[in-house]
């Protein structure tokens, strides 16, 4: 009996009622909000804000972005990382509620998880057009230091690092990292085989 | 424990020209190959308290005045890794068209009726052998835009999130029979050797006597392979 893996296929345009149905004001309970940190959970509180751009440079109105962190300290709340009940530390936002088409998640700045890797999130991007989820990464634009030992950015062509660097920027309603996300293109952003 | 790569023989590629959104939507460089760390490893958990009471029935999560028009159906199947180990305890979330094609979606502008007692969306976890099953109404083929006269086959979009974010999944299940398959480039985008995967299958035994169909849809997520891949 063989067992192959599942073929992917596209998110589709009408996902929101399923995956992400809160923030796009349907009556179904969301698993999942852009909002990964409320305010009970301790650590550095920070805004993720960008756009998704296709080939066109036009921004998308219909991706679904994942994200999945560590806690301020370093931790999973996962079997296998070291278990912190109070922070789940996935977020899930669509980019079709905004005027401007960004997406945004309300959390706290991951912690290095110890393994030599900079403080990172991990990131699934969905959309119409996009048959199979592709995967990438934010750094953060104030850990220069840990940026240039991390070992999944050595492994990503100098010129292309940038594309993997949310840049800090400090406003009165608090720190946001804005990270845009190039399908294509010039800029295209690094996309990992995960 | 690792995970088995992503088998691109099983996939659909990021650019699929008969496809026109992915033309400008799909990345064009190689994927950088990243060793998987405890990031890669690891994943939210969605165990059975997630779930509300109506979840996993479609059919009766969307009621205002009455019952969703269309035809019963009941879908269930394993979820397994490439060894055929059950993947337990995961999130299986599902959302579809009614039955007259209609999405609730509020950018659908298709001229079907909606339904006022379907929402279309609801989600399950699988149990110790890996297996879901939920309750819903047989989707309808909806028109789209992508060539002149285009139409979806029936479908119900899947959302898979295995033990880790290496393992997620987003699918789609179609339904035996279906003469829209062939023109769908979006099933047909999908490598030959493997879209017969994404078919359910009618079963008689799954069928619930005078209540609903029943449709097998068996699901092999990215894991462990215990042997080495074959073709
Ligand atoms: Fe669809």
């Amino acid at each position: 009996m063989a067992f192959r893996q599942t073929p992917s296929q596209t998110v589709g345009p009408y996902f929101a009622y399923g995956l992400t149905p809160q923030q796009y004001g349907y009556d179904f309970a969301s698993i999942a909000t852009p909002v990964v940190a409320d305010e009970t959970v301790s650590g550095q509180r920070i805004r993720i804000v960008g756009r998704v751009f296709d080939g066109a440079g036009a921004p998308v109105n219909d991706a679904m972005i994942e994200i999945w962190q560590a806690d301020g300290q370093g931790r999973y709340a996962a079997p296998g990382g070291a278990s912190n009940a109070a922070f789940r530390g996935f977020g899930r936002c669509g980019t079709g509620t905004d005027p401007q088409n960004r997406y945004f998640f309300d959390t706290v700045k991951p912690g290095a998880v110890g393994d030599g890797q900079a403080p990172h999130v991990a990131v699934t991007v969905f959309m119409r057009g996009l048959l199979t989820h592709a995967y990438t990464r934010i750094y953060f634009s104030d850990e220069a230091e840990a940026n240039a030992g991390d070992p999944v950015l050595a492994s990503v062509p100098a010129e292309r690092r940038d594309t993997l660097i949310a840049k800090r920027e400090e406003g009165d309603s608090g720190i946001v990292y804005r990270f845009d996300i190039h399908m294509q293109g010039e800029r295209e952003t690094v996309f990992f085989d995960v | 424990m690792s995970t088995s790569p992503r088998d691109w023989s099983s996939h659909p590629p990021y650019v699929y020209p008969d496809y026109k959104s992915t033309v400008l939507r799909g990345p064009t460089r190689p994927l950088i190959p990243l060793k998987h760390t405890l990031s890669e490893r690891t994943g939210p958990v969605y165990g059975h308290d997630s779930l509300g009471a109506l979840d996993n029935d479609l059919t009766r999560n969307g009621r205002r005045n009455g019952e969703p028009l269309g035809e019963r159906i009941v879908v269930t199947g394993r979820v397994t890794d490439e060894a055929g180990r059950p993947v337990r305890n995961t999130l299986v979330e599902v959302w579809q068209a009614n039955a007259a094609g209609r999405y609730v979606h509020k950018v659908d502008q298709h001229d079907a009726p909606l339904d006022p007692n379907f929402l279309g969306g609801g989600r399950c976890v699988t149990d110790d052998e890996g297996r879901y099953r939920f309750y819903s109404i047989k989707p309808g083929a909806y028109p789209w835009g992508n060539h002149h006269n285009a139409w979806r086959p029936n479908h119900i979009h899947f959302s898979l999130l295995g033990p880790s974010i290496a393992t997620r999944l987003v699918t789609q299940m179609y339904f035996p029979g279906d003469p829209l398959l062939d023109l769908d480039p979006i099933f047909q985008g999908t490598p030959e050797a493997a879209r017969s995967r994404l078919i359910s299958k009618f079963s008689i035994d799954v069928t619930e006597p005078s209540f609903a169909l029943g449709y097998v849809f068996d699901i092999v997520l990215r894991g462990a392979s215990a042997t080495p891949m074959e073709v």
